[in-house]
C-alpha cells in the first residue's frame, strides 16, 4: 500500500460560497472586546494582574457577540463583520484614536469604523491612559535607546504596539485530552502547592487564572452549540439543519473533552487557534505541524469509514477560510511593513517525526490542496524539505508555487535543525521543528521566541559612520572619527562594527524593555497552559515559563551593506579612485541626482539649527521658502558630472547575488556584524538573543528612512529584501543568486533568513518545468541554504494589476515570508516588487 | 590535459537554462554561424568577429576570447543544480562547428568531470568535424528548417543537402541521443506539409524519437538596430497557439514521433 494518498482531492462547491462571503466587504473594526476588558479591569483593580487577565478573559468570552456565518462547517468567529477585528487597548490604543479619520482611507489595509464604534473605543481608552505596556516599555527605555528608535535605527513597534504572539502552542494535547484534561492537571499541580512555598503567590494565582481562561474557554463554546442548536430549529433546509445539529454536538464536545472524531477535531483545533488571538493582539499565531497532529484523528475515522476523503478535504478547507477571517488593524507605519491584512498564521506539512524518520502523511498533501481551492493567503503554507523528502510531496508544492499564490515556502530541514541545536534545543526537539510567523523556526508547545522582535536597519550605521555618530543634527551615536581621517579600509570597517555594536545594544534594552513591560502588564494565563513548562513553573510564558526562549530581532539591508562596504574597499582603498571625503560628499548630496520633500526638509533642519543659535529665527513661510530651494536646487554641472562618474564607478564594481567568491565572501563577513553580536545578549526570561534576516515587507518603508548608500542606492528607496540580492542587481540569474545567497552564514542567523525569487509562470510549464523547479529548490538546499520562496508572475500582469486592481481581487503575491493580495498592497510595495529580478527567460 | 587551453570565441555564457536539453543547463553561446538565417533571434551570433552592438543606448563588445577552462569555471559553479536535475552544459551559437576545436575540447572538458554534454548545431560542418566531436556529445539537439533545400537557400543562405546528409550518419553512429528541432517560421515553414516533410524525414533517422516545434518569436528584433542591420522580417508575427497545436498534431498523425511545442 501507498504510504500516502497523491491524488489531488475535489473542491466542495461550498467554498467558493464560503470565500465570497467573506470577501464581499471592506473588513470592519468593532469594539466589544474594548468595552468588555475595560469593564472588566474597572471591576478588578484590587486583584492580581495575573487574574485580572483571566476574569477579563471570561468576561470577554462569557459576552463577545457571536455568530455563525452563512453555510460554515466549523464555526467561532471573533467579530461579527466578516474579516472584522477588535482592539486591544491594553497594549496600545493611542495610534488608533489619532487614525480614526483616516484608517478607512489608507491605502494599505484600510478598515472601515463606524462613528458608534469609534465613541465606543474613545470611552473604553479613556481607562487605559497610562496602563498600557507601551507606555510602561517606554518608561524603561533609556534615553539613548529612545533617541535610536526616533532616528529609525531600528523599530521595535511589533511588541512596542501589540501583544506577543509568535507561538505554536500544544495544539495536540487539547485535541487529546480536551480543556478538562488540562485543568485536572493545573488542579493537580494546584493541590500540590503549600502556602509555606517560596513561589506559592505567583504559582497558585497563575494556575488559578488559567484554570479560569480555560472554563471560559468551555462556556464559549457551549455558547455556540446553543446558538447552533437554535438556529437548527428554525432550519427549514433539511440538509443545514443536520450541519448546524452536528455543528452543535461538536461544540458541546470540544474542546472541553478529547477530540473523538477528524470533525471534532478540526472544531478543536480552531477554538484555541481563534481564541488565542481574542485574548492577545500578537500575530504569527503558528498552527504549526497541523498534518501530524490532526492525522490520527483524520486515519481513525477514515480506516473506520466514518470520514470521507471528500469531506476531511473540505473540511481543512473550511479551517482554510476561518484562517482569514481572523483580523487585525495596525497602525499605518506598520501597516506598510506588515502589507496585506496578514496574520502570519504559518502551517507547516512534511518533514520528521523526532526519530528522524519521514512523516509526510495524507494530510500534507491535502493541506496543499486546500491552498490552491481556497486560494487566499492564510494560512502562510510551508514545506519542510530535507534529504528523505518524498519527491511527490516536492511536485505537488511546485504546483501550488505555479499558480502564482506565492505559496508554500521551502524550508531546509538540513540547516535548521543542527542551528537550532546550537541554541541548545535537543536533537529530538529540533527534528519536530515548525516555522513561526515568516520564517522563525522553533520547537512547539516549549518555546517563547520572541521571534519577531524589531527591524533593525544595518544601512543605518554606516550613514552613522560618515556622520561619526551625528543624525539630522543630533548627536544619537557614539563617535567612531572624521572618515577624512581614516586612511585604511580596516579602519573604517572597525567604525562600521563599532556603529553596529552600540546600537545593537540599544536594540537589545528596548526589546528588554518590552519584555518586562508584557510580563508585568499583559502575562497571557490561557496561552500559556499550552506551553511547557508553564504548569510545572507556574508562570506564564511571559515571565520566562517556557522551556526554550529566545529573542529574535532581524537584520536586514545585508546585500546594501555588502555592496556598499564592497564598493568603499575598492575605490577608495584598493583603487583609490575617489576618497572618503569624495564619497560623504556624494551621499549627501544623493549623487546629484535631486533631493525629494524629506531630505530637503532635513537639510533645512540643520540650516534652521545652525540659525537659531546664531540668533537668527524664520516663519512659516521663509521655511517653506527654503525647502523648495533646496529641492530645486541646480548643481554646478562640474559637481553633478563628479557625482555621476562615482555612481558609474560603483556601477562597475562586482555585487552581491551574482555568484563571485570574493564578494559573497565578503557579505557573509558584513552578515556577521549584525549576528555574531547579538549572541551575547540574554532577555530577562533567561533567554538568549539570536538574529534572523529577513525583513518582512519593511524594506519599502523602512528604505524610505534611509539616506543615500555607497552601493549607489539612492535616498530613501527601498532596501534589499532579506538575504536576497539589490534588486536587479543579480544579473546572472537563479542559479548564481542562489549561489550567492547560500555562500552566507544561515545557520547561525538561527532565528531564519529569508530568500525570495520570482519566476515568470514559463520557467514552471508543464512536467518537466516543474522537475528543474524542485531540482533547483534542493541544489539551493545541497548547499545550505535554509529559506526560499517564489512569486511566479510576469510583469505585464502585475503592471495591470496595478491599473486596475478591481480585476485582480485575488491576486495573491509572496511578499516576503508570507502572500498577500497584491492589489492591498501600497503602490511602492507594489513597485519593489515589479522591480525584482524577472528570472523566466 | 591540454583541452583545457583550447581558445575559442564566445558572446554570451547563459545559466539556468531550462529550456535546451534535458533539467538545468548552462549555455554557452560560439560565436560565428554557416547560416544568415532571416529570423535569427541572435543575429550577433552569426559573425566570427567581435562586433559593437548598442544595447539600451550604449555599446556592447559582442565577443570574447576565452579558453575552455575559462568557461569551465562558469560551468562548474552551477554543478549541484546538474546533478539534481540531470542538467549540464550545452553549446550553441552561431553554429558550434564553425569552431571545431573549441567545440570538441569544451565537451571533452565537461564529460572528463562528469558534467552531461548537449549541443544545439545544425551539424553544417564536415562529417570529420562532426565524428570527432560525438564521442563527447551527450545529446545532439540538431535544427532542421526545411526539406525543400531552394527554399532553404532563399532563407538561410544555404542549401539543406549537406546537413540532411549529416544527420543520417549522426543517427547511424548511435553515439550520441539525436532529436530534431524545427523552428517554426510563419512563411517559411509553418504549413502542415512542410512540417509534416520534416517530421517524416525525422523518423527515418534510427534511434530518433522526439520532434521539437519552436515557435517563431521577436524578441532578437531589436539587436538588428543595435547592430545597425534591417530586420527582413519585420511583418511576420509568432504563430498562434492553435496553429501550434495544430501542427503538433500534423506531427503525431504523420509520425510515430512524440511532439513538444517549445524547447
Amino acid at each position: 500500500m501507498e504510504k500516502y494518498y497523491t491524488q489531488e482531492i475535489s473542491k466542495s462547491d461550498r467554498i467558493p460560497r464560503l470565500v465570497a462571503h467573506l470577501y464581499a466587504k471592506m473588513p470592519e473594526i468593532e469594539s466589544a472586546r474594548a468595552k468588555l476588558i475595560t469593564e472588566s479591569y474597572r471591576a478588578t483593580e484590587d486583584k492580581p494582574v495575573i487574574m485580572r487577565r483571566a476574569l477579563a478573559f471570561e468576561h470577554i468570552l462569557d459576552n463577545i457577540p457571536i455568530i455563525i456565518r452563512e453555510e460554515e462547517l466549523v464555526v467561532g468567529s471573533t467579530t461579527i463583520a466578516p474579516r472584522g477585528c477588535q482592539t486591544y487597548p491594553e497594549f496600545s490604543f493611542k495610534w488608533l484614536e489619532a487614525e480614526f479619520e483616516t484608517v478607512a482611507t489608507r491605502k494599505a489595509d484600510p478598515f472601515y469604523i463606524a462613528e458608534q464604534t469609534k465613541k465606543e473605543l474613545r470611552e473604553a481608552d479613556a481607562y487605559w491612559e497610562g496602563k498600557t505596556t507601551s507606555e510602561l516599555a517606554t518608561a524603561l527605555m533609556t534615553e539613548e535607546t529612545k533617541k535610536a528608535i526616533e532616528h529609525n535605527i531600528f523599530t521595535p513597534g511589533n511588541y512596542f504596539y501589540n501583544g506577543v504572539g509568535h507561538v505554536t502552542v500544544q495544539y495536540d494535547k487539547v485535541l487529546a485530552v480536551g480543556y478538562r484534561g488540562i485543568i485536572a492537571q493545573m488542579q493537580e499541580e494546584l493541590a500540590k502547592c503549600n502556602p509555606g512555598d517560596a513561589d506559592y503567590c505567583t504559582k497558585s494565582q497563575f494556575l488559578k487564572a488559567a484554570i479560569i481562561s480555560c472554563e471560559a474557554v468551555i462556556r464559549y463554546a457551549n455558547r455556540y452549540a446553543d446558538l447552533a442548536e437554535k438556529e437548527a430549529a428554525a432550519c427549514s433546509d433539511g440538509i443545514r439543519k443536520q450541519e448546524l445539529l452536528q455543528i452543535a454536538s461538536n461544540c458541546r464536545r470540544v474542546p472541553e473533552h478529547g477530540a473523538e472524531s477528524f470533525y471534532e477535531a478540526c472544531q478543536s483545533f480552531w477554538f484555541v487557534q481563534q481564541l488565542l488571538q481574542l485574548e492577545s493582539s500578537g500575530h504569527s499565531i503558528s498552527p504549526g505541524r497541523f498534518d501530524q497532529y490532526m492525522y490520527p484523528y483524520y486515519k481513525k475515522d477514515l480506516d473506520a469509514g466514518k470520514c470521507t476523503r471528500e469531506f476531511a478535504q473540505e473540511l481543512i478547507d473550511c479551517i482554510w477560510v476561518k484562517l482569514n477571517d481572523l483580523n487585525k488593524c495596525r497602525d499605518a507605519a506598520s501597516a506598510e511593513g506588515f502589507a496585506g491584512y496578514s496574520l502570519f498564521q504559518n502551517l507547516i506539512v512534511g518533514g520528521q517525526d523526532k526519530y528522524g524518520c519521514d512523516v509526510t502523511n495524507d494530510l500534507s498533501f491535502m493541506c496543499i490542496t486546500a491552498s490552491k481551492h481556497v486560494f487566499l493567503p492564510q494560512p502562510s503554507l510551508s514545506i519542510r524539505v530535507w534529504n528523505k523528502s518524498p519527491h511527490d510531496l516536492l511536485l505537488k508544492a511546485a504546483d501550488l508555487t505555479r499558480t502564482g499564490i506565492g505559496l508554500p515556502a521551502y524550508y531546509n530541514d538540513e540547516v535548521i535543525i543542527p542551528s537550532l541545536m546550537s541554541r541548545g534545543l535537543t536533537l529530538e526537539d529540533a527534528r519536530e521543528y515548525n516555522i513561526i510567523g515568516c520564517v522563525e523556526p522553533q520547537k512547539a508547545g516549549k518555546t517563547e521566541g520572541w521571534h519577531d522582535a524589531a527591524f533593525y536597519n544595518m544601512c543605518r550605521p554606516l550613514e552613522l559612520v560618515f556622520s561619526n555618530g551625528w543624525d539630522k543634527g543630533e548627536k544619537i551615536s557614539i563617535e567612531t572619527g572624521r572618515v577624512e581621517d581614516m586612511t585604511t579600509f580596516e579602519e573604517f570597517y572597525d567604525a562600521y562594527k563599532k556603529q553596529m555594536d552600540y546600537n545593537i545594544s540599544l536594540l537589545v534594552n528596548a526589546d528588554n524593555a518590552i519584555d518586562v513591560a508584557h510580563a508585568t502588564r499583559c502575562p497571557l494565563p490561557y496561552l500559556s497552559c499550552m506551553v511547557d513548562d508553564c504548569i510545572k513553573r507556574g508562570k506564564t510564558v511571559q515571565e520566562g515559563g517556557a522551556v526554550y526562549n529566545f529573542t529574535g530581532p532581524q537584520g536586514f539591508g545585508i546585500a546594501n551593506m555588502a555592496d556598499s562596504l564592497y564598493a568603499v574597499k575598492k575605490l577608495v582603498f584598493d583603487e583609490k579612485k575617489v576618497t572618503l571625503a569624495d564619497y560623504k560628499r556624494a551621499l549627501a548630496m544623493n549623487y546629484g541626482q535631486g533631493f525629494d520633500a524629506v531630505s530637503a526638509g532635513e537639510i533645512v533642519a540643520e540650516i534652521l539649527r545652525e540659525m537659531e543659535s546664531n540668533g537668527i529665527s524664520a516663519d512659516e513661510n521663509q521655511i517653506a521658502g527654503m525647502i523648495t530651494a533646496v529641492m530645486n536646487m541646480e548643481l554646478p554641472a562640474e559637481d553633478k558630472k563628479k557625482y555621476e562618474d562615482l555612481l558609474a564607478m560603483i556601477n562597475e564594481v562586482p555585487k552581491f547575488g551574482n555568484d563571485i567568491e570574493e564578494v559573497d565572501m565578503f557579505a557573509r563577513d558584513v552578515a556577521y556584524t549584525y549576528t555574531r553580536p547579538l549572541l551575547n545578549y540574554y532577555n530577562p526570561r533567561g533567554g538568549q538573543f539570536q538574529a534572523g534576516l529577513y525583513p518582512v515587507s519593511a524594506n519599502v518603508p523602512l528604505g524610505a528612512q534611509t539616506g543615500a548608500t555607497p552601493d549607489g542606492r539612492l535616498a530613501h528607496t527601498p532596501v534589499a529584501d532579506g538575504v536576497s540580492p539589490s534588486a536587479g542587481k543579480d544579473v546572472y540569474g537563479p542559479t548564481a543568486a542562489a549561489n550567492s545567497v547560500s555562500k552566507l552564514d544561515h545557520g547561525i542567523a538561527s532565528n531564519g533568513t529569508l530568500f525570495n525569487q520570482k519566476f515568470h509562470p514559463t520557467a514552471l510549464s508543464g512536467e518537466k518545468g516543474l522537475e528543474n523547479f524542485v531540482a533547483l529548490i534542493r541544489s539551493y538546499f545541497d548547499q545550505k541554504g535554509s529559506h526560499m520562496q517564489f512569486n511566479v508572475v510576469d510583469r505585464e500582469t502585475l503592471l495591470d494589476a496595478q491599473a486596475h486592481p478591481e480585476k485582480y481581487a485575488h491576486l495573491v503575491v509572496r511578499v516576503a515570508g508570507y502572500s498577500a493580495l497584491f492589489t492591498t498592497l501600497s503602490k511602492s510595495l507594489q513597485d519593489d516588487i515589479i522591480r525584482r529580478t524577472e528570472q523566466g527567460f | 590535459m591540454d583541452y583545457l587551453q583550447t581558445k575559442g570565441r564566445i558572446f554570451d555564457i547563459q545559466r539556468y537554462s531550462i529550456h535546451d536539453g534535458t533539467g538545468i543547463r548552462t549555455i554557452c553561446f560560439l560565436k560565428g554561424c554557416v547560416l544568415r538565417c532571416k529570423w535569427c533571434c541572435n543575429p550577433e551570433s552569426q559573425e566570427y568577429g567581435i562586433q559593437e552592438m548598442m544595447v539600451q543606448g550604449k555599446v556592447k563588445i559582442i565577443g570574447q576570447d576565452v579558453t575552455v577552462a575559462d568557461v569551465m569555471e562558469t560551468v562548474e559553479k552551477d554543478r549541484p543544480y546538474y546533478l539534481r536535475s540531470g542538467g549540464g552544459l550545452t553549446l550553441s551559437g552561431g553554429e558550434s562547428l564553425c569552431q571545431p576545436e573549441f567545440a570538441r575540447d569544451l565537451l571533452h572538458a565537461a564529460k572528463a568531470v562528469g558534467i552531461n554534454t548537449a549541443m544545439e548545431s545544425m551539424a553544417c560542418a564536415k562529417w570529420n568535424v562532426i565524428e570527432e566531436i560525438l564521442p563527447y556529445l551527450d545529446h545532439y539537439l540538431m535544427d532542421i528548417k526545411h526539406m525543400d533545400s531552394d527554399k532553404h537557400k532563399r532563407f538561410t543562405g544555404k542549401g539543406n543537402e549537406l546537413m540532411l546528409e549529416n544527420a543520417g550518419k549522426i543517427a547511424a553512429s548511435g553515439q550520441t541521443r539525436l532529436s530534431i528541432r524545427v523552428p517554426v517560421i510563419p512563411t517559411f515553414n509553418d504549413t502542415a506539409a512542410e512540417i509534416r516533410e520534416i517530421a517524416q524525414f525525422a523518423e527515418r533517422l534510427p534511434g530518433v524519437e522526439e520532434i521539437y516545434l519552436l515557435p517563431y518569436h521577436r524578441l532578437g528584433q531589436d539587436k538588428y538596430e543595435g547592430l545597425g542591420r534591417t530586420y527582413e522580417l519585420p511583418d511576420i508575427l509568432p504563430p498562434a497557439p492553435e496553429h501550434m497545436q495544430m501542427l503538433k498534431k500534423t506531427v503525431e498523425t504523420s509520425t510515430g514521433l512524440r511532439c513538444q511545442i517549445g524547447g
